[in-house]
């Protein structure tokens, strides 16, 4: 479904990707790890175009992403995307919140759109936050709504980056009980994240990304257990020598 | 010594009475304090010789009173251009600080002009302009321009003062966290969607504070139209000095001034801490 052709990106003169080659198929799960500043997150952002590459091509569904025939918004109604700092807004209710792209993009009906709001919040035990404002919530609640926000116009795909990364240690199960009932319902998700029990537990497969470049990628069971790349082998060891695998 | 661990826990202190002396002792003390201070000073300044002169010329009750009407009639006039000069500055700086931020290579000349427009109307000062605008455009005899000169000086007033506000306004742009923008366009929403919906409101609430204070400025600015014939407060209470040789009515502008001034600077930290807490309370009680 998704397929990345040697996307490189320079940020200056550093580089940040190099030549990756990345698929995704369909209701896959494709968690992204490595080191802060490998190119897990600029990857991410370069596949709905918050980031535009320097070299090499993405496509979804064959069509590139720069394709002008995507319109002015269907690459963002097919791809949704969720961040570490949830970055909701803060002037707007949870409900207008979530609704506003499905208003202003989709042009649907304030009805229209409320009533299906309230069904992806429901989904994750949110409902009864629908008219409250962001600040009021706690980061495990924001960072639920933000996944209703990011699922309002009903992507395909959803990337998520770190999205609990900046969550308090108890809340980072309920998020990720979200998102795991997502999977269950066949989206699918490039998941860059730092935990790697939800990588282990949720991932289809898992890419090391090191320097710019994926080095290793394979099945959750084979990289966490036998990793190939002396790269791979020696950020497991690190992480396990931190308590944090 | 450390004493030992109770078996429960300790009960908690005892309810004392009401207090007297610990509810009015503080209060009091400041009370006494302030009369002491504020005694001696009003003693001094009144026991001056010079002060039944000083009364006569700048607090008299007589001169006051036959001045206000006038003062107050020219008090309307700063309120009115103010009125007008604040909506047509808070609307032409929105506009300016929004193509200052427009991103993209095709609005390089429009934002090139705005930055010109700010680094020129704020480097100047506002009374040469109200000067410029309000002798010399009448001057013009142009067919078709209004000739006033309160016309003009209100037009100078409201170019130099947007070129402040569209740099608050745009600060208060600056100051929106870069991932709002980002949600914002991952959610399909166009460039002028993105300012629209999310980025403005937050940056006008931003810049609350700040346009408060600009807002009193004004307020008083507006008395530099009084140089090119305006006849507002100012220019009234001078012109009644200018017949008695008393300048009580300036002071009775003073007055009228600060009496709009004052309760406006409350009215902003109001509405700053009245925005805060509507965010921060818990609208919904489980």
């Amino acid at each position: 479904m998704i397929e990345i052709r040697a996307l490189t990106k320079y940020f200056g003169s550093s580089l940040v990707l190099d030549r990756v080659d990345l698929d995704v198929a369909r209701h896959e799960v494709v968690c992204l790890i490595g080191a802060s500043g490998s190119g897990k997150s600029t990857l991410l952002r370069c596949i709905n175009r918050l980031i535009e590459p320097d070299w090499g091509e993405i496509r979804i569904d064959g069509r590139t992403v720069t394709d002008p025939g995507w319109g002015r918004t269907g690459l963002q109604q097919r791809v949704g995307i969720v961040f570490q700092s949830y970055n909701l807004f803060p002037h707007m209710r949870v409900i207008d919140n979530i609704t506003l792209a499905p208003r202003k993009v989709l042009r649907q009906s304030r009805a229209q759109a409320e009533e299906q709001a309230l069904e992806t919040l429901a989904l994750f035990g949110m409902e009864r936050f629908a008219r409250a404002y962001p600040e009021q919530l706690s980061g495990g609640q924001q960072q639920r709504v933000a996944l209703a926000r990011a699922l309002a116009g009903q992507p395909e795909v959803l990337l998520l980056d770190e999205v609990t990364a900046a969550l308090d240690p108890e809340l980072v199960g309920e998020v990720m009980e979200a998102i795991r009932s997502l999977k269950a319902r066949g989206l699918t998700m490039v998941i860059v994240t730092h935990e790697m029990g939800f990588a282990r537990d949720l991932a289809d497969r898992v890419c090391f990304l090191d320097g710019g470049r994926i080095v290793e990628e394979a099945a959750p069971a084979q990289l966490f257990n036998a990793p190939e790349h002396p790269r791979t082998r020696q950020f497991l060891e690190r992480l396990l020598e931190g308590g944090r695998l | 010594m450390i004493p030992d661990q109770p078996t429960t826990p300790p009960p908690p202190p005892r309810r004392r009475g009401f207090d007297w002396r610990r509810a009015f002792l503080p209060g009091l003390i400041s009370a006494a304090s302030i009369l002491a201070v504020f005694g001696t000073l009003t003693w001094l300044i009144t026991q001056n010789e010079n002060w039944p002169r000083i009364q006569r010329q700048f607090f008299s009750v007589d001169h006051m009173l036959a001045a206000l009407p006038r003062v107050a009639q020219g008090f309307l006039t700063n309120l009115q251009v103010w009125l007008i000069a604040m909506a047509c500055i808070a609307l032409w700086a929105l506009v300016l600080a929004v193509v200052r931020s427009l991103r993209g290579p095709w609005f390089a000349p429009f934002r090139l002009m705005v930055m010109l427009y700010v680094d020129i109307f704020r480097g100047l000062p506002a009374l040469l302009l109200v000067i410029l605008f309000g002798f010399g455009i009448p001057a013009l005899r142009i067919a078709g321009l209004p000739s006033s000169g309160l016309f003009w000086g209100g037009v100078a007033m409201v170019l130099s003062y947007s070129a402040y506000v569209c740099e608050i306004y745009r600060s208060g742009i600056d100051a929106v966290h870069e991932g709002q923008r980002s949600a914002a366009r991952a959610l399909g929403l166009n460039e002028g969607q993105v300012m629209l919906y999310a980025i403005l409101p937050q940056a006008l609430r931003n810049a609350v504070p700040s346009l408060m204070n600009i807002v009193v400025a004004l307020q008083k600015d507006v008395a530099l139209l009084s140089v090119i014939g305006v006849r507002d407060a100012v220019r009234e209470a001078q012109i009644y000095t200018a017949s008695t040789f008393n300048y009580s009515s300036l002071v009775v502008a003073a007055l009228l001034f600060l009496l709009a001034t004052i309760p406006m600077a409350r009215l902003a930290d109001w509405i700053t801490h009245r925005d805060r807490k509507r965010r921060l309370q818990m609208a919904e009680e489980t």
